[in-house]
């Protein structure tokens, strides 16, 4: 395993030498080379690279050549070239969020990969919602992020790649076949869709960018307030009070559940938060129903987590333990469900 | 053929206290990432022992209850099945009364042994 492991970093920092004196102009030092997180299918690397005295501090994104990931993932998620444009759109609209600099080529043989700036900041939501260093930022946080997702909104569909239009019908029937697919009977998500289904709200007219992924965990956070939005590769266009609702989800609170912003604030001050920075107005029954779909939509993901590692695709522990939180969003859709809407 | 004691709960919560006590601090201290993946394991350990405890009484009663909603026998997974389906096409829903009785005592059941802190 170590002797694999050093090869692949060797493999990587070789290749992102050659990428980034190509990119700077300059011969390159690749220093502080190190593999964030992922598993073998999505990675994320951080390094810095030194070209003619000047120290850049990169991340770079990465997903081998075929490796482990699900049908359902490869239905989902964007590739990395899509990120990487949905990414430049973004940051080009004046979003918090990272800087994309330029894409691998295949040459390089490390697959789908690009390379943006690393911001500084930490998303490891316990800390962030308990340790002293962060108490200012707390009080900022939910604020912030309605400020931000109202950016994100905003960006102009004409400046995106080609992405997958998800409405609620679609988000319905897509968890629908992924509980045929797991093939166990699940009478309480069964019960949360069939709800959601005779409630679903009207596609728009004109759909917007959807982070899809937009919750704590995925956003850095420094001692001053939010630093910048991640994970961009569940981003698709749709209904924005999807992402509103997503972020609310009970599992994004981190125990703090008497502040739905995840785990920050109220529903109202991100609502309020939204609207004074451009976003539309936020229907609360719409914002109720993405918060249900929400929460279902985890249940599902966590039985997903737990069939990667039953199907053979992937052998994780850590994978197979999510099954078992799967009961925890039930717990939470009998609630939600009895407070109507 | 009956075991002899420790009995299967006992046994986890032995390995879950050793690991958790004794394992987990050493490797925090030469293998944090380790450290996180065997915290992993010790709370899988804990959902098991409880499951061990707690698990034979609650598939006894949520059978006994959708054979009452369902007013028909068959194994769990196939009145879940079904139940499932009636779920799926709307031929139930949350108006249902005893339903929601059902599903609240079933999932009041499960995240008493996967989670019984989670609120």
């Amino acid at each position: 395993m170590s002797v694999h492991t050093s090869t692949e970093t060797e493999t990587v920092a070789r290749v992102l030498g050659e990428a980034t004196r190509r990119q700077f102009g300059g011969p390159a030092t690749i220093e502080a080379l190190s593999r964030q997180s992922g598993g073998a299918s999505r990675q994320t690397w951080s390094f810095d690279a030194v070209v003619n005295g000047e120290r850049h501090a990169l991340i770079l994104r990465r997903d081998p050549p075929a490796q482990g990931k699900t049908e359902r993932e490869r239905a989902i998620a964007v590739d990395r070239a899509t990120e990487f444009r949905v990414l430049r759109a973004a940051h080009a609209a004046g979003v918090l969020a990272p800087e994309p600099l330029f894409e691998l080529t295949p040459q390089d043989g490390l697959g789908d990969a690009y390379v943006m700036r690393r911001v500084g900041g930490i998303a490891i939501a316990r800390k962030l919602l308990r340790d002293p260093p962060y108490e200012a930022a707390r009080g900022r946080i939910a604020g912030q992020l309605g400020g931000i997702l109202a950016r994100i909104h905003a960006t102009d569909p004409a400046t995106l790649p080609p992405l997958v239009r998800r409405e609620a019908a679609d988000h319905i029937a897509e968890l629908r076949r992924s509980l045929d697919a797991l093939g166990q009977p699940q009478p309480v998500f069964e019960l949360a869709l069939s709800w959601l289904d005779r409630r679903k709200p009207a596609p728009l007219d004109r759909p917007v960018l959807v982070h899809g992924d937009y919750r704590t965990g995925n956003y850095l956070v420094d001692e001053t307030g939010v630093t910048t939005i991640l994970d961009w590769e569940l981003a698709h266009l749709g209904d924005p009070v999807e992402d509103l609702g997503w972020l609310c989800v009970k599992s994004w609170r981190f125990g703090a559940i008497d502040r739905p912003a995840g785990g920050f604030g109220s529903r109202e001050e991100l609502w309020a938060a939204y609207e004074r920075a451009g976003g539309g107005t936020v229907d609360p029954v719409r914002a109720h129903w993405w918060e249900v779909f929400g929460t279902v939509h985890w249940g599902i993901i966590c039985l997903n987590q737990a069939w990667k590692h039953l199907s053979g695709s992937i052998r994780s522990m850590e994978h197979a333990s999510i099954g078992r939180r799967a009961v925890e969003t039930e717990v939470d859709l009998l609630q939600l469900l009895k407070q109507g809407a | 053929m009956a075991q002899d004691r420790p009995t299967a709960a006992e046994l986890l919560a032995a390995i879950a206290d050793f690991l958790r006590e004794e394992a987990t601090p050493a490797l925090d201290r030469t293998e944090p990432r380790l450290g996180f993946q065997m915290r992993v394991a010790v709370n899988s350990l804990a959902i098991l022992e409880r499951e061990v405890r707690l698990g034979p009484a609650a598939d006894a009663r949520e059978h006994e209850r959708l054979v009452g909603l369902l007013g028909r026998e068959a194994t769990l997974d196939e009145l879940n099945r079904k139940l499932a389906r009636q779920l799926r096409t709307g031929e139930r829903d949350e108006s249902d009364a005893a339903l929601m009785t059902h599903l609240e005592a079933t999932v009041a059941d499960k995240i008493a042994i996967a989670n019984p802190k989670w609120r």
